[in-house]
């Protein structure tokens, strides 16, 4: 044991096999299946899954994806600094608690919660005067993924809005600065790598969500993950499994590309850090 | 540091080789045991190639378990089903994800082919029973009452065999709603505003593809043509009247889904459900496009117990099974024979909701085309 560090890698092994098993088989099977058809490989499935209502459906997707992104970004990151600069200590441990458990709800009792409350017969849409499926919309959609969106936001802003100490505001206002000027020049160049990385979280959040629009709007806002599930696992199609691989393909490729774009940013924002 | 890290690693590992050893079941030790005394339960087609029903309990009470899979107890009276065969036989009966679709089930036949954990029966849509048949994945068997199945619905071989079906049909609260609607047609009224939902997604639920179909015969279409119903739906969310939540009993009680489109035993089961909570559910057959549909059961050609498999399915074609079924208010494909010969429980017949004239059915074709249009078209219909 002189040195330890030596033979150290062995201990991600088991994370390694781990990995291997429940990430690398599935994503092995995926390729592998996408590019199947008729039991021969072919670029057919492939092909399909980017016409007509799946390429609607993966536009719809992203669309949402990032509507929701960018909306829960702002709005998190508002909520994040009030709750982080407020005097009150409870108010700031009883909005993240909060946070953490809203940031996980989702599936079918989320969307039960909205239709209950905002839907046709909903307790207070009579009260607001909604009009009937309002609800029901791309935008009531967004609403509702905004519900967990917004805190996870929160959750992922608080420690960088922590790490904003309050002598540099007041350096920045000695030299001169405004408000305007300290958050254009100091504050958010130093937030931007912990928002670029909430930003890409809330989307893939988003992106793969998926019970909770199934229970709510069905087909009537076309989505990716939607037309997997049909694919998938149904009591109609028959033989459209590997389109569903071939769009699960598409979704990763989408993902990718969205960590394509926020990697180098990352590094280029966080060099203001060290 | 690095020891006790080194440990806890050593821990994770042997856990994560356990784990992939309970991935790989043992493989079908339950077909040798029953092959022993002559009869090999997995090949056997017919209860007389056991020497007769009793020496099938017999078999099947030596291999004391059932897998089945998507069953769900408040669908077609599946939970007392399950209950009664128990009670019956002594075997003991693993219900496996009761809610998982047809795509579901073929997918657990496929995977764990071989393994003691697979699924023994299937009750699949009308299509996956035929494709799975076409793949070679069920054992062929002729229940006692095999013959008294009217041509087309069954497989020749016994490969499957229609079990239930229903119509679809319009649910209604009617203490929300003033009338009822007993028709395509009627859905469309301005006074539904909001209400009209389905038990799901045409593309992926069996009873909203079949909404689909039954108003395409409303409009104009035919099994050849699901267009107009597809059209239907299209006017139907023009005029607002559509919501596209799912229905639950959830929703029904919530009173979101005042109007739903399902299957009639679904409908008709939810009434009882729903007078316990001061909700008056009715039930129409819309008189304007009645579309009758069966589900299939079929045995898993690799059962891990071929036995039970064979046991369960002389039970549900048995006039208890197939009463039981009528109790869920599905109409056992039994129901005619039963109705001459006497065996039915006529007053749980009396209970069904009313529909006029013989049921017709589109052939395999005429499905997998209508369901290819729904697939391309339904999307553009109704989004936005």
């Amino acid at each position: 044991m002189s040195r330890p560090r030596s033979k150290g890698w062995l201990g991600t092994l088991p994370l390694l096999a781990f990995f291997a098993l429940v990430f690398g088989v599935p994503a092995i099977a995926l390729v592998a299946g996408a590019f199947t058809a008729q039991g021969r490989p072919s670029l057919a499935n492939l092909t399909q899954s980017l016409q007509g209502g799946y390429l609607t459906a993966m536009i719809g997707s992203v669309r949402l994806s990032a509507v929701v992104a960018l909306l829960a970004a702002v709005l998190g990151t508002f909520l994040a600094h009030a709750v982080v600069t407020s005097r009150s200590t409870l108010l700031r441990e009883a909005v993240l608690t909060a946070s953490g458990v809203l940031a996980n709800f989702g599936g079918v009792p989320l969307a039960f919660f909205w239709i209950a409350t905002l839907g046709n017969s909903g307790v207070i849409s009579g009260l607001l005067g909604l009009p009937s499926g309002a609800l029901y919309t791309f935008w009531g959609l967004a609403v509702v993924y905004l519900y967990f969106a917004v805190p996870l936001m929160v959750l992922a802003m608080a420690p960088a809005l922590d790490g904003l100490r309050p002598q540099w505001r007041e350096a920045a206002a000695n030299s001169g600065a405004t408000a305007w000027h300290y958050w254009r020049f100091v504050a958010l160049p130093v937030l931007a790598p912990a928002m670029l990385g909430g930003i890409v979280l809330l989307f893939g959040a988003s992106f793969s969500a998926y019970a909770t629009a199934n229970a709510m709007v069905g087909t009537v806002v076309p989505l990716v993950t939607l037309k997997i599930a049909s694919a998938l696992t149904g009591d109609v199609l028959v033989g459209y499994e590997n389109i569903a691989l071939a769009l699960s393909l598409d979704m990763v490729v989408v993902a990718g590309l969205v960590m394509a774009v926020y990697l180098p940013l990352q590094r280029r924002t966080s060099r203001w850090l060290h | 540091m690095f020891a006790p890290l080194a440990r806890a690693a050593g821990v994770v590992a042997a856990l994560t080789v356990v784990t992939a050893a309970c991935g790989a079941a043992p493989s079908t030790q339950q077909t040798t045991q029953a092959s022993q005394g002559g009869v090999n339960a997995a090949t056997a087609t017919s209860a007389a190639d056991f020497g007769g029903l009793d020496k099938l309990v017999e078999a099947a009470k030596k291999e004391g378990n059932l897998h089945v899979i998507a069953l769900p107890p408040d669908w077609a009276n599946y939970g007392e089903i399950i209950e009664k065969f128990q009670a019956k036989y002594g075997i003991k009966i693993e219900s496996e994800t009761p809610d998982a679709a047809s795509a579901d089930e073929i997918n657990a036949v496929k995977t764990r082919k071989g393994q003691d954990r697979a699924p023994d029966v299937l009750d699949l849509g009308q299509s996956f029973a035929i494709s799975g048949a076409q793949e070679g994945l069920f054992a062929p068997y002729k229940v006692q009452a095999f013959d008294k199945i009217p041509e087309g619905q069954k497989e020749a071989t016994g490969l499957w065999v229609n079990d239930y079906g229903g119509y679809v049909s319009i649910g209604c609260d009617a203490k929300q709603i003033k009338t009822c609607p007993t028709s395509f047609a009627d859905l469309l009224k301005p006074e539904y505003k909001g209400q009209v939902a389905m038990n799901g997604n045409p593309t992926k639920s069996g009873s909203a593809f079949a909404g689909v179909y039954a108003a395409a015969i409303a409009n104009g279409g035919s099994f050849d043509d699901i267009q107009p119903g597809i059209e239907f739906f299209k006017k139907l969310k023009a005029a607002g009247n559509y919501n596209p939540v799912e229905t639950t009993p959830a929703t029904i009680e919530k009173g979101e889904t005042k109007i739903s489109i399902d299957w009639d035993y679904n409908n008709a089961a939810y009434a009882p459900q729903m007078t316990a909570k001061g909700i008056d559910w009715k039930v129409n057959v819309p008189s304007d496009g009645a579309y009758f549909q069966m589900y299939a059961q079929a045995i898993n050609k690799d059962a891990p117990h071929p036995a039970a498999a064979r046991l369960w399915q002389e039970y549900l074609y048995s006039p208890e099974g197939q009463n039981l079924y009528l109790k869920g208010f599905a109409r056992p494909v039994l129901l005619p024979a039963m109705t001459t010969d006497g065996t039915v429980d006529q007053a749980l017949a009396d209970k069904l909701p009313a529909v006029d004239g013989t049921p017709t059915f589109p052939t395999t074709e005429q499905v997998d085309a209508a369901k290819a249009k729904l697939a391309a078209g339904w999307d553009a219909a109704i989004s936005g």
